[in-house]
């Protein structure tokens, strides 16, 4: 843990420690593939051909760059400058292929013949079982059976993709059984799997792994912004966090700029003190799931306690190393929006800007009732993925209006 | 001496160790369950602590320890429960956990209280190497616990050397690279076993994984100091009507 960092908040030490957080705490079973992927995923992303098969995929299969939006109307909305980074035009639909596409790359250099990966809500899992049938790999996803019933067109689309869905019935049967599951798949193949992890959460190197493969959303912002305004620099980054990669992503390349405030949203689910929440830095303390040492939903006896939130992209007990860490420093601002807020500026930014985001994304946009802001500042939210497959829980609150 | 050593001392082979989880299948099973091991012949007890994310068990296992968490056994419950265990309990006991709820109880205060109870040694699989020797070993050596590590098939040699040079008590051979109660061919395992056996390691070896009957069990000693079960143990703990007779049979059918 004694290694000198470059950057203060980018890049774990050596160990993949950010702060306190981070590290691999992981059974026997598991060190022979972790080491295997530590020793070699920061050559591999840096070969020229790497980059070049990576950057033309970007390009020309996931649409990248993604525009930067000026928002006119919710900037009126709201006093202030607000631009939307929009991921949420990415092939599939979410950020999330950002991060498939460089691990499927990568898996392929390392020789692996299967891909497992863990799905919430399914944007992970579209986005694995895509770039899967892009390369013509064979692609398991786990997912909790409570989560298979709630996000059904997502298991449609998986299948359609070629993937075999593997409920998880263990434990909560949802996102962090899953991640269970398919960690418990690696350790039972360990010679011809790669396992993609959808979050910066896992054992060293994958919140680093991930976080570097997303962190291409705030390198376009910094560009798209200079020629837009004049300066690289926005005075705010807003951001949804469950397990925190679209997070990572939009504030990657602005972590060591002190000047831009990083806002983290977090799902409050019914309310933070309501017993139904998924505001892990609110309810968390210092704890250890799925191999990394983070802030962790758990009971006074270590039990992990099974979140709730309104979307099933952030109903996660946990919460990335990188973003603990930035919580833990005062680096980054921690807000969270409960299920209605969310739904709430959903429905706003519909109206308002004729954009249905997802409802993860929603928790972003509710930090604009949060924060005082001004005509002056700049605010880039990373509009995270579209509403599609949030319609039947929008069509619910529509019904109830009426 | 430890109980552990003490044990491998008078027992160099066919050594069976059973893993049972604490509260299950009852609350208050742990006690009785621990007993009827003993008098059934088991030479050494790895009693579980249930946790809600047990990376490194199998399905079965795993139900156990949520049905053990459903019956409300928490650290405190268990060691309210070990009170009085020596005055029934003789043969070598070690916890095994996960070490997320040992730091929410407090390693140092864990470690003190368990080894005032009688417990011989630790298996927490989750432990990474180096932080075992940077904040752990001394906590562990000053409370007098042995711990045991894992080592499986893909380990390299140079690293099971290190495991087992500080493991002390036992070193726990995974099987195969699969999980507990895995229903995989257990033949493969053999060369890995007599790969082990050459390395003239400082600690006995326990093959655990896998070993569920008989036949894997005579396997298993056939190059190793013997075997740990588990999965199997708690399959039949499930709806039995006398925890005694079936654990007498259980163990039973294993080393006749």
């Amino acid at each position: 843990m004694n290694s000198p960092q470059v950057n203060k908040y980018t890049t774990p030490n050596e160990q993949g420690y950010y702060g306190k957080f981070g590290g691999a705490y992981i059974p026997e079973m598991l060190v022979r593939n972790v080491e295997e992927l530590l020793s070699q995923y920061l050559s591999i992303i840096e070969e020229a051909s790497f980059q070049k098969e990576y950057q033309q995929l970007l390009q020309d299969y996931v649409g990248r760059p993604t525009p930067l939006f000026f928002a006119e109307r919710l900037s009126k909305q709201y006093r202030t400058q607000v631009y939307l980074k929009r991921e949420d035009l990415c092939h599939t639909g979410a950020h999330k292929v950002n991060n498939t596409v460089g691990q499927i790359l990568l898996a392929q250099r390392l020789g692996k013949k299967r891909i497992i990966a863990e799905t919430g809500a399914g944007q992970h899992g579209v986005a694995t079982a895509t770039v899967c049938a892009l390369k013509g790999i064979e692609c398991i996803v786990y997912m909790g059976s409570k989560d298979i019933e709630r996000q059904a067109p997502n298991v449609a689309r998986m299948k359609m993709l070629g993937a075999k869905v593997i409920p998880a019935t263990s434990g909560s049967k949802t996102l962090k059984d899953a991640t269970n599951e398919a960690i418990r798949d690696w350790i039972n193949n360990p010679n011809d799997t790669h396992y993609i992890i959808g979050s910066v959460v896992g054992p060293h190197p994958y919140p680093d792994m991930v976080a570097r493969f997303q962190s291409v959303i705030s390198k376009e912002i910094r560009q798209q912004l200079m020629l837009k305004t004049g300066s690289e620099l926005p005075s705010h980054v807003i951001a949804c966090v469950g397990g925190g990669s679209n997070a990572a992503g939009a504030f990657y390349h602005f972590l060591e700029e002190e000047s831009v405030q990083l806002v983290a949203v977090e799902a409050a689910g019914h309310g933070v003190d309501s017993g139904m929440s998924a505001a892990t830095t609110q309810l968390g303390r210092d704890g250890i799931l799925h191999g990394s040492r983070s802030l962790l939903m758990q009971t006074e006896d270590g039990q992990v306690i099974e979140p709730h939130s309104i979307s099933a992209g952030l109903d996660y007990p946990g919460i990335g190393p990188l973003h603990a860490h930035l919580y833990d420093s005062g680096r980054g601002t921690f807000l969270y929006a409960t299920d209605a807020e969310a739904l709430e500026a959903s429905f706003e930014v519909a109206k308002l800007e004729g954009i249905i985001p997802a409802l993860e994304t929603g928790h972003a946009f509710a930090a604009l009732k949060k924060l005082s802001l001004t005509e002056k500042d700049i605010v880039v939210i990373c509009l995270s993925g579209r509403g599609d497959k949030d319609l039947a829980t929008y069509m619910k609150v529509m019904e109830h209006a009426d | 001496m430890s109980r552990i050593t003490d044990l491998f001392e008078r027992k160099e082979l066919r050594v069976l160790n059973v893993y049972c989880t604490a509260g299950y299948p009852q609350l208050e099973s742990t006690l009785p369950v621990m007993s009827a091991l003993q008098t059934a012949g088991a030479d050494l007890i790895e009693l579980g602590m249930p946790y809600s994310d047990p990376l490194a068990d199998g399905p079965v296992i795993q139900a156990s320890g949520l049905t053990a968490l459903k019956n409300g056994m928490t650290i405190s419950i268990l060691f309210e429960q070990l009170k009085d265990f020596r005055k029934d309990v003789s043969v070598p006991v070690v916890l095994m956990g996960y070490l997320n709820p040992l730091l929410q109880y407090g390693f140092e205060k864990f470690c003190a209280q368990a080894a005032q109870l009688g417990i011989d040694g630790l298996i927490i699989p989750d432990i990474p190497m180096f932080e075992f020797e940077s904040e752990y070993r001394s906590v562990l050596d000053k409370h007098g616990l042995d711990f045991i590590f894992l080592v499986t098939p893909e380990t390299s040699e140079e690293r099971i050397l290190k495991l087992d040079s500080l493991s002390s008590g036992f070193l726990y051979a995974v099987s195969s690279s699969s999980l507990t109660g895995s229903d995989k061919d257990f033949t493969p395992v053999e060369s890995y076993l007599q790969r082990l056996a050459s390395m003239r390691l400082k600690n006995p070896v326990l093959v655990g994984f896998g070993v569920k009957d008989k036949a894997t069990f005579d396997m298993a000693c056939e190059h190793a100091n013997g075997a740990i079960i588990g999965s199997a143990y708690i399959k039949a703990l499930d709806g039995a009507a006398s925890i005694e007779k079936t654990t007498e049979d259980f163990v039973n059918t294993i080393l006749k």
